[in-house]
């Protein structure tokens, strides 16, 4: 009997819930730390940027008009669906990073529950961020938080799987939607984390996964007028960063600089706007509270 | 060749007309659509296109108020982007918008006829185009009977023609076939052909009302027709697809059809139309690209 060849997977972009090529039809060698040939993956170029941000405007009314409680529930969908799959996940970051395989399960497991810590505080962020204002005058006044629109990330490229869920998980909690760039030299798991999106019931466009060279795409991304907040945590050219930084303010970007460190509820906050209300007391229960 | 009057010559004349090879027609028109458009070229396409717009609000909740916004944004839609050719409304609605482009330049463009069916009897389509001509109307925007054209009763569909071209006056008369629903290109080709022997200025792919509007295939075999009516007859008819073109580089591949099918002299609004709304918005993004090297967003244009 001849052996049996094995079938490889082809790692595509992660774009509007579909897996396209680039539409430059690019690729490059993915390879371990020790030169160990993994996989081609797909070269994004600033066109898929470009759609991957239309992607994901188009998803992100509908996904902020969501109630919590269901963004929640997807969001632990997404964490069972790894789960189930946290074998294949560990291998993938053990070929990327040359980690032992456990210390590579172990970070898989902390990615699934850091899914299901944002889970939990999708209906909770708003009351911990926003409240009751008191005035001193005939009004009520409530400030709550609001997701910024589309949220870029320029994911850590030597964390490229817990880091990557761990700054694209907050955005999306809070209604965000985001357009990703996975790390340039170990994008594998980040990419393969699309298969888990994608049916995890998560709306097609709430994450688009983009694997490429973050010089050619982040300036793209950080000049987009529709982008509304950048990560740039996987600059690690700081040059770079700060050129990008200059790019995001010509339109009014929320940027978070590269090494920032927080707790969740920082990130949660990093990617939402306060919104205060005054309305005029004895009139809220006229106006049906549909303000 | 001398003008056609009869209708029974029409309806002669367009059921011996050859078939279609559906096969060559599409391959050309995807052909057509590979064409690159880039830099000083795209941004004169870009000009082009948006100027040659009717700008279209067709809804039940058409208001006032919306109908003058959107006319003032037909006059100036983005810094110095050009005007747009017209704004094409329903009837009820000429009055306002012919009193808020009065003096600019763009023209008033009406749908009449009982639009979108044309169900209706004619003496009342034509009362509705002359009610529209008499608010202001520029141009109308006929739709033909499509029920009496797949029955086979041409003579009908030309003589409703002629009927609403006379109604129409001064008005410039854009016949819509409403191709979604004629399903066939020889059919497409018999009723541009039936229409334009009829006096038809323009014609019209779609009502922009059915599941199946302007495709690319559709208006190249429609712009053959109106290029080979001019060289048989001496007259020149204009050509608008509408419906779900809604992107700039769907708008840059009609054009790259004009110019390849049709040639300069179409290449204007005067000749050439695009029946849509949402598209104005995907040109300015793109033109705001052009000049500010990045890409622009639904927040930087008007929500209509």
């Amino acid at each position: 009997m001849s052996e049996r060849l094995r079938v490889k997977k082809t790692y595509k972009l992660y774009v509007g819930g579909k897996f396209p090529r680039s539409e430059s039809g690019r690729s490059y060698p993915v390879t371990s730390p020790d030169g160990a040939e993994l996989a081609n993956a797909a070269l994004a170029s600033r066109k898929d940027a470009r759609d991957a941000v239309a992607a994901a405007r188009k998803a992100q009314r509908p996904w902020a008009g969501q109630t919590a409680y269901l963004r929640g529930q997807i969001l632990y969908r997404a964490a069972e669906m790894l789960e189930g799959r946290a074998g294949q996940f560990a291998e993938e970051l053990a070929d990327a990073t040359g980690a032992e395989p456990h210390a590579a399960l172990g970070t898989v497991e902390q990615a699934i529950d850091r899914l299901v810590h944002y889970a939990g505080w999708t209906d909770k962020y708003a009351s911990v961020l926003g409240g009751a204002n008191p005035v001193a005058g005939p009004y009520f006044n409530h400030t709550k938080p609001e997701p910024l629109g589309v949220v870029a990330v320029l994911a850590p490229q030597d964390d490229p799987f817990l880091g990557l869920v761990e700054a694209l998980a907050p955005a999306i909690a809070a209604g965000n939607t985001v357009v990703v760039l996975s790390s340039e030299a170990k994008p594998l798991p980040a990419l393969s984390f699309g298969e888990v999106l994608a049916t995890s019931d998560l709306p097609g466009g709430v994450v688009n996964l983009l694997s490429g060279n973050v010089a050619e795409v982040a300036p793209h991304l950080a000049a987009h007028a529709d982008v509304n907040g950048i990560d740039l945590g996987g600059v690690e050219d700081a040059a770079l960063a700060a050129e990008l930084e200059a790019a995001a303010a010509g339109t009014l970007k929320v940027v978070r600089r590269p090494g920032k460190v927080g707790d969740s509820l920082a990130l949660l906050r990093q990617w939402t706007e306060y919104k205060t209300v005054w309305h005029p007391a004895g009139m809220a229960a006229a106006a049906g509270g549909g303000y | 060749m001398g003008s056609i009057v009869s209708g029974a010559e029409a309806a002669a004349l367009v059921r011996a007309l050859p078939g279609v090879d559906a096969v060559g027609l599409e391959a050309r028109a995807a052909g057509l659509a590979t064409r690159s458009v880039k830099k000083a070229s795209k941004a004169q396409a870009i000009d082009l296109a948006i100027s040659m717009i009717d700008l279209t609000t067709l809804e039940g909740a058409d208001t006032p108020g919306k109908v003058r916004s959107l006319a003032a944004k037909a006059v100036r839609p983005d810094g110095d982007a050009p005007s747009t050719a017209a704004v094409c409304v329903y009837p009820a609605m000429v009055a306002v918008a012919a009193e808020a482009l009065e003096g600019s330049g763009v023209k008033v463009a009406s749908v009449a006829t009982g639009f979108p069916a044309g169900q209706v009897p004619l003496d009342l389509r034509l009362a509705d185009t002359e009610a529209a001509v008499r608010a202001g109307a520029d141009e109308i925007d006929m739709v033909i009977s499509r029920g009496a054209f797949l029955a086979g009763d041409l003579e009908r569909v030309f003589h409703e023609i002629k009927a609403v071209k006379a109604a129409a006056g001064e008005a410039r008369l854009k016949v819509i076939l409403e191709t979604g629903e004629l399903v066939t290109y020889d059919d497409v080709r018999r009723a541009s052909w039936l229409a334009m022997h009829a006096g038809a200025d323009f014609i019209k792919t779609s009502t922009g009302k059915v599941g199946v509007n302007a495709t690319l295939p559709v208006t190249l075999l429609m712009m053959q027709a109106v290029r080979d009516f001019r060289a048989l007859t001496g007259r020149q008819v204009g050509v608008k697809p509408a419906g779900g073109i809604r992107t700039t580089k769907d708008a840059i591949k009609y054009l790259v059809c004009v110019n390849e099918t049709l040639g300069d002299d179409w290449l204007s609004n005067e000749w050439f139309r695009f029946g849509a709304s949402s598209l104005l918005n995907d040109l300015l993004m793109q033109r705001q690209k052009l000049t500010t090297g990045h890409y622009s967003g639904p927040d930087y244009v008007t929500v209509d």
